[in-house]
């Protein structure tokens, strides 16, 4: 029998606030352990949360740009459990009344478009931080709190590369409208996957498996193809699947069961006394549709139609937020788009990786590369002196004429050097030179090559060929 | 003895500099002294920091300022965070918590340069009609120690008749202001919700919870009500509506007043003197000039089932952070979920024990339809019962409670009957208007009784105003219990 996977992803993204979700306190990664907390995150008596509008503002962005309906009313509730990471012992977010409801998302999956539906979007506060020592555990509150948003997608997926596409378009998304950093390895994105097989035409899902809390992509993609083969294999051996809920062990690769159906919680929901619900008005709704960034794909399509890169150019430069925004800034200051698009896909990319440092992070600006383009455009330079002044001014930064200068990168156009430069590698190569009598044209390349060589990369390429051409005679 | 008097009579020598803060402050806590080792209102009282606070209230007065309430000491409810002092809500569970914030309320008495007195006793979280249900101790009604002082605001409702503060703070879930005022002979106003903020009042009943003043006149609720009411961007359930000055509003006639009376408020098992009383009150107000009508309020029969249903459910998740963890008692366990057990079953007694039980009941799955969901939608049966009302009345007129106070013991062992009692008080809880409690008269064995005088949302200046009104005309609230 043939079975199909039914995937669905509940991704929690932590939103980009200064503030947390429900008091004043600032959001900050990294800070000394319970700096930031106050009478209402550490669940003191008689605090009471106040609802943080700019984390609506980009629960309800985040809506728009998945294609979500915004719900004119939507109210808070309580979820009770305890543990010492939600100092109140339960949680506030939003039971059945959300923010955002419906949406979809289009992406490719191995050259194939796909659209993955979205049930909803709801807005809650993140739990405390635990880390257990040997004898103790410490909990760090200044996570408790902070804005936290839970993008819930239908069922909708079938394989492990249909939620990996999924899951690198939202984050992309998430990215681009400014919704949250997205830094996985922060715990900014994390994701509860539920898996389920069902034999191919079987219309009712299966037994959902959930896979709780995980933020590699990598292990996500593990988990699913592992979960997938162990539910095939149970039922092919005449078993059935529990509804339950699983870890993933990264280190053996397998899923185990931590929760049955049984005993899982009873949390209680009931509506949050202590707020008030919230109602958003359409001309709101409409004003945050105005201030939607750009996304990947527009900027893809712009790339192409405005700026005539081809398709290939315009995926890399958009792949990452930060490298199209450098490639449009640069684009303001010069036409070269493709050149610059060849130096962000080639020489920067390279040197991201080589040095550890981002684009951001070195110096090189959006003006100077711009000027090494116009330098190139117009001769001053050729390639490869570009690639040699780009890593200086990625490294060291400065003014790329002065560079230039200084270091002596221009080409060399000048007859009377590449006359000199052109006879030795003509004296120099005799079976080159006559290969390329006898008709062999790319023996030029050797002649070519020699004459860079002596140059140290000045010559001007093109006034070399056409020196060598009229000195063979041809 | 500055203690026996009113604030406003208190504001009055204060400005006239026939007296100082210190002065009064060193009468109120002579009364103390003397008498609440028998009365047992105070929890906790640092004199030395009251006579400080009055200090610098004088102080303050010597460089001009001014104000209702500049130098006069306030009792405050155990539950009400006043920073650096302990809030024990009355349970052993917060034992050795010392509150990091002032509650707003809190904060505009300290503003207007009241003297923050001690920590008055309650029933444990609020939970209880009768204060025996405080984890911490023992407190009696002033007018017959073998008698409850009613509760939950059992403690301000004693220290203020028995003289041993000049006003206090307390709060009204379900009548936890004005039945103890009714059982103890004081003034007692439970303000709309939404009328005074509850940040820093450690929540029972998110949705019914309100702070309120008892106070020995009208006059003095309403200048206390005027201080802690408006606006607090810190609770979102608090109301952006102007506060008027309540005080100045009270005059002494109600010419022109339609007060109604609901036939459903004089229940059955009713005590013949409490009916009496009241409906003698009802006869003054007449004479005051009032209209009577009738009014019905056919859904309030409900309120009991309806309050114990969403109070316990709010009060199940309000109470869960009491967990050892961060600050209270803490009784060690293997893992957190056997300490929090631990820590729960040392820290909380019986009556919040068996709320959280009954709250956590009604919210479970397959058992939230049939009564949660239900007893909101009854909840709005009986808000819709008050707004017709209002309707045809600007206050409406009932007792506060079917019977005076009883003997301590009485009722400990029937927990249902005890809830039985607040079939007066609830429905103003569940609709989230506001309702003021007076003295009207006194039993056949002296003990005090109580007028409810129920207002609209908002109108806390209609039921101030019938209460002035008759008080001027009647002297029950001259009356003090023997020491």
């Amino acid at each position: 029998m043939k079975y199909e996977a039914c995937i669905g992803l509940e991704t929690h993204v932590m939103q980009k606030t200064q503030t947390k979700m429900f008091c004043g306190c600032k959001h900050e990664y990294g800070a000394k352990p319970n700096t930031n907390v106050c009478p209402v995150c550490l669940g003191y008596p008689g605090a009471l949360p106040v609802m943080n509008a700019r984390a609506i503002e980009l629960c309800c962005k985040a809506g728009l740009l998945l294609g979500c309906g915004i719900n004119p009313r939507s109210k808070w509730d309580r979820k009770n459990y305890f543990y010492p990471d939600m100092a109140k012992n339960y949680q506030i977010t939003q039971a059945d009344e959300p923010l955002c409801l419906g949406g979809q998302l289009t992406t490719e999956v191995a050259g194939e478009t796909k659209t993955f539906t979205i049930e909803r979007i709801h807005q809650e506060e993140n739990a405390a931080k635990n880390t257990h020592i040997s004898g103790a555990s410490l909990v760090d509150y200044n996570r408790a709190g902070t804005a936290l948003m839970e993008i819930v997608s239908n069922p909708c997926m079938h394989s492990s590369s249909d939620a990996l596409a999924y899951m690198t378009a939202l984050k992309q998304i998430m990215e681009y409208g400014g919704i949250s950093d997205c830094d996985l390895e922060k715990g900014h994105m994390r994701s509860d996957v539920n898996v389920s097989v069902r034999p191919v035409g079987q219309k009712e899902l299966g037994a959902k498996v959930e896979i709780k809390n995980m933020n590699s992509f990598g292990f996500i993609v593990e988990a699913i193809e592992y979960e997938i083969d162990r539910q095939i294999g149970v039922i092919e051996n005449g078993g059935t699947i529990d509804q339950e809920t699983r870890g993933y062990d990264t280190d053996r690769g397998e899923t185990f069961s931590q929760r049955t159906k049984e005993d899982a919680h009873d949390y209680r929901y009931f509506p949050e006394p202590d707020l008030l619900p919230v109602e958003i008005s359409a001309e709101q709704i409409e004003q945050w549709r105005s201030e939607l960034p750009e996304l990947p794909a527009q900027r893809r399509a712009r790339y192409v139609s405005e700026l005539g890169l081809p398709e290939y150019d315009a995926g890399v430069l958009t792949a990452e937020k930060a490298v199209s925004e450098f490639f449009d800034e640069t684009c303001q200051k010069t036409k070269q788009y493709k050149l610059v698009s060849n130096y962000l896909m080639g020489k920067v990319a390279s040197l991201v990786t080589e040095k550890e440092i981002s684009i951001a992070d070195s110096e090189l600006t959006a003006e100077t590369l711009a000027q090494v383009a116009e330098l190139v455009a117009g001769g001053t330079i050729s390639s490869s002196a570009a690639n040699e002044l780009i890593e200086v001014l990625f490294t060291e930064g400065g003014d790329p004429k002065a560079i230039v200068e200084e270091k002596g990168m221009a080409q060399v156009s000048d007859d009377s050097a590449l006359e000199i430069w052109a006879d030795e590698a003509i004296a120099g190569n005799p079976k080159a030179v006559e290969a390329y009598k006898a008709g062999n044209a790319a023996s030029i390349n050797a002649l070519m090559g020699c004459v860079m060589k002596a140059s140290r990369g000045k010559a001007n390429p093109p006034a070399v060929i056409a020196l060598l051409k009229k000195k063979l005679g041809a | 003895m500055l203690n026996t008097k009113t604030i406003a009579e208190l504001s009055a020598m204060l400005a006239a500099g026939e007296c100082t803060s210190v002065d009064i402050v060193s009468d109120v806590l002579a009364a103390i002294n003397a008498r609440d080792g028998k009365i047992g209102a105070y929890l906790t009282l640092d004199r030395d920091d009251a006579l400080a606070q009055a200090k610098a209230a004088d102080a303050a007065r010597a460089t001009g300022t001014t104000g209702a309430l500049l130098g006069i000491p306030v009792a405050i409810k155990d539950l009400l965070n006043v920073k650096g002092q302990p809030c024990t809500c009355g349970s052993k569970i917060l034992e050795g918590y010392s509150a990091p914030y002032d509650a707003t309320a809190v904060a505009k008495l300290r503003e207007t340069g009241a003297v923050l007195l001690g920590r008055v006793n309650m029933d444990e979280f609020a939970m209880g009609s009768s204060t025996e249900n405080s984890g911490l101790g023992k407190t009696v009604n002033p007018w017959d120690a073998e008698r409850v002082p009613g509760g939950s605001s059992g403690g301000s409702a004693a220290c203020v008749a028995a003289d041993e503060a000049v006003a206090a703070l307390g709060s009204d879930t379900g009548g936890s202001i004005r039945q103890p005022a009714a059982f103890c002979g004081c003034v007692g106003l439970k303000p709309t919700y939404g009328r005074v903020s509850r940040y820093g009042l450690t929540a029972f009943a998110s949705s019914l919870d309100q702070i309120g003043p008892l106070a020995k006149t009208v006059k003095d609720a309403a200048l206390l009500l005027g201080v802690v009411s408006g606006h607090d961007p810190a609770d979102s359930t608090s109301i952006d509506v102007p506060v008027p000055d309540y005080a100045a509003a009270l005059t002494d006639d109600l010419k022109g007043m339609k007060l109604g009376l609901p036939k459903e408020y004089f229940v059955e098992g009713m005590d013949p003197e409490v009916e009496a009383a009241v409906r003698a009150a009802v006869k003054k107000c007449e004479e005051l000039g009032a209209e009577i009508v009738d009014v019905s309020l056919p859904n309030a029969k409900y309120a009991i089932a309806v309050y114990y249903i969403i109070a316990t459910a709010e009060a199940s998740a309000n109470l869960a952070r009491f967990d050892g963890i961060r600050y209270g008692l803490r009784e060690d366990g293997a893992d957190p979920i056997e300490l929090y057990g631990k820590t729960r079953a040392a820290g909380f007694g019986p009556e919040v024990k068996r709320r959280i039980i009954l709250g956590t009941y009604v919210l479970s799955s397959g058992y939230y339809d049939a009564y949660y969901l239900r007893a909101q939608k009854v909840r709005t049966l009986i808000r819709n019962d008050f707004i017709e009302a209002f309707k045809q009345c600007d206050a409406i007129l009932a007792p506060v409670t079917p019977t005076p106070a009883y003997k301590i013991g009485e009722k400990t062992g029937d927990p249902l009957k005890m809830y039985l009692d607040d079939i007066l008080t609830t429905p103003v809880n569940l609709a989230g208007n506001c309702a003021l409690s007076v003295p009207c008269g006194f039993s056949s064995d002296g003990l005090p009784i109580g007028l409810q005088i129920i207002g609209d949302s908002f109108k806390e200046a209609n039921i101030l105003k019938v209460g002035h009104a008759y008080e001027q005309a009647t002297d029950w609230h001259k009356q003090k219990p023997a020491f």
